[in-house]
């Protein structure tokens, strides 16, 4: 899965189809990051944004202000989203459920509005990066869109892997057991506090690291293309689309939802009435309706079918395809 | 000046509080998070506006024809989608009403385009209450008014007749209310129709004096999910009084920090709440 990825935008040279794939990689690496602390760890997030923003206005505002490299913009977005992520999440790590959802969504809200009202960072206005000489240091590549699919594909094959670690580790077991009953957990000894707020910084650092990225990629942010809760919900959408608490699932997610909203908006978006986004909206609703285990389920229940003439290891097959 | 600003915020407040109470009817019985209750609202404002454009009828006298029609739809919903989607997994159900709304709103962009409109005309237009040097417009002052009607018929239906009493035993025990020969499928329609309703009132309210375009409904139901966080799922009273204390919130922030802070501080003011009752101001 992961080769097949990397090798088509070789195969198809189309500018369009570029753009889809280096939007579609970023979608499933933040994908991985919520699934992160909302599949394993069972913490709902709608408040990704906050941290996707962080990344994309660090990495920018060094840049443009500072003349600080996008790459270690980068990292300096990831830390302040990881320490912002420490701090708001702690306390909120006491609230149940949907309480917990409403608070993220709280703090994603109230850091948009604060940036859109601060002048330093041009607030509603947003930023243009500065445009330099193409290269890989400066992270800006202006005739093609291949060298941005290939940093996404890397970024994107290091967040599987820690993806992969994490649900293979004993903090996935942990954050598993706490997502299941946090109770039980907490009377096994599961310091519950702590492994939720791990689970939220790793996902933090590395939903950052993919909003810079998108900056670098767009040349453009403003606080509601990066901080809504559009993005939010989108991170939310594909994951569940594809199959919550998996690794494959926020990929296929991505890889339905990106191009069918990149492809509408390319194909219908050009009336401005809306049209892409109600086709959009009807296959949402349609998934929904008919395949609530996502598609990763879907799937799983195929295999189960076929497996279970053999051997009953639906399961850890789908698992091992995750990382192949 | 200020007791202004404090009317002001207590009228918002309860008009804020129907918009909540509609949605916290849904996510305390059914426990599903409606996002397409704000485009409920905006179709409900949609409709008061084509009524008085065509009919020339005052959004006032369409009033319970809007809240017919959003009871309808909020039940139709009910039977297409979330009746399918209500026992999946978490957040699948969160899927459909985002698709939903997505499809609403641009829906009403396509057909309405996004430009806003106003009704000016209407009985209440430009008419002013003054009282004790306080200045209050009237079409904030009746919207206001009759959101408190509706939510006191909300809360007297759910609490005093036969299909409130099974509502309230669907939304404890959803087996043993089956159990007990209740139709839960009728209950979880007519909550939903019930939640549409809601919308529908307070939608044909405040067609008087807020501008109607595909978006309208974004931010209110937004302020909902905090007001009904912040009260507690599925209490009535908590939506009531959580509606208040937003519109309060709002009206006092955007007073004395400048209105592009208003927002920020109704959300502080939740993330502080939850941090004293983790469980809302009246959930358990």
């Amino acid at each position: 899965m992961y080769v097949v990825i990397g090798v088509l935008p070789f195969i198809i040279q189309n500018t369009n189809f570029h753009h889809v794939m280096v939007i579609f990689l970023i979608f499933a690496a933040v994908g991985e990051a919520w699934n992160i602390i909302t599949g394993f760890a069972g913490q709902t997030s709608f408040g990704h944004a906050a941290f996707f923003g962080i990344g994309a206005y660090t990495s920018s505002v060094l840049f443009w202000k500072f003349k600080i490299n996008p790459w270690a913009g980068m990292l300096a977005g990831a830390v302040l989203a990881t320490v912002t992520a420490a701090i708001v999440s702690y306390p909120a790590f006491r609230l149940k459920g949907h309480y917990f959802a409403i608070a993220t969504l709280a703090v994603a809200e109230i850091i948009q509005q604060l940036v859109v009202s601060w002048d330093y960072v041009e607030g509603a206005t947003g930023i243009s990066i500065p445009v330099v000489a193409d290269g890989f240091l400066n992270l800006q590549f202006h005739k093609s869109k291949i060298p941005y699919f290939i940093i996404a594909y890397v970024l994107f094959g290091v967040v599987l892997l820690i993806s992969y670690l994490v649900e293979n580790s004993k903090l996935g077991y942990y954050l598993k057991a706490i997502r299941e009953s946090s109770d039980a957990a907490e009377a096994m000894g599961i310091d519950h506090a702590l492994y939720k707020l791990i689970a939220m910084m790793i996902s933090a650092f590395l939903t950052a690291i993919f909003g810079s990225l998108y900056a670098q990629y767009i040349l453009y942010i403003d606080p509601f293309m990066v901080f809504s809760m559009n993005i939010s919900m989108k991170i939310v959408l594909l994951v569940v689309l594809g199959g919550i608490g998996t690794i494959m699932g926020p990929v296929i997610g991505a890889a339905i939802l990106i191009p069918l909203s990149e492809y509408t908006r390319i194909l219908f978006g050009g009336t401005g009435k809306g049209i892409d986004l109600i086709i959009f909206g009807m296959l949402v609703v349609l998934v929904a309706c008919y395949q609530p285990h996502g598609i990763v389920g879907m799937l799983r229940r195929m295999s189960l079918l076929k497996v279970s003439a053999t051997k009953g290891g639906g399961a850890t097959h789908a698992g091992r395809n995750a990382v192949s | 000046m200020l007791a202004q600003v404090i009317a002001s915020g207590i009228l918002m407040g309860f008009i804020y509080a129907l918009v909540a109470i509609g949605l916290t009817l849904t996510w305390g019985v059914m426990d599903i998070i409606n996002f397409a209750h704000g485009e409920f609202l905006m179709l409900s404002m949609y409709s008061a506006f084509w009524m008085y454009t065509l009919f020339r009828t005052d959004p006032l006298l369409s009033l319970p024809l809007e809240a017919l029609l959003i009871f309808v739809l909020g039940y139709v919903t009910y039977k297409i989608v979330i009746k399918r989607v209500a026992d999946a997994p978490g957040l699948t159900a969160l899927l459909a009403t985002f698709g939903l709304s997505l499809v609403l709103r641009n829906l009403a962009q396509f057909l309405w385009t996004p430009n806003y409109r106003f009704l000016n005309q209407t009985l209440v237009t430009d008419k002013k209450l003054a009282f004790a040097g306080i200045v209050l417009g009237l079409p904030q002052v009746v919207a206001s008014v009759g959101s408190v009607i509706m939510t006191l018929a909300v809360f007297y239906f759910v609490q005093r007749t036969r299909m409130g009493r099974a509502i309230q035993a669907t939304a404890l025990d959803k087996a043993t209310a089956k159990l007990m020969g209740i139709n839960t499928e009728l209950v979880y329609g007519v909550t939903f129709g019930l939640s549409g309703a809601c919308v529908g009132v307070a939608g044909a309210l405040m067609s008087t004096f807020y501008p109607i375009h595909p978006e309208s409904g974004a931010l209110y139901s937004l302020l909902a999910f905090v007001i009904v966080a912040l009260g507690g799922f599925g209490n009535i009273k908590g939506a009531l009084q959580g509606g208040i204390i937003i519109g309060l919130a709002e009206a006092l922030g955007g007073y004395f920090l400048g209105t592009q802070f208003k927002y920020a501080i109704v959300f502080l003011i939740y993330l502080l709440v939850i941090q004293l009752r983790p469980q809302g101001l009246f959930g358990w």
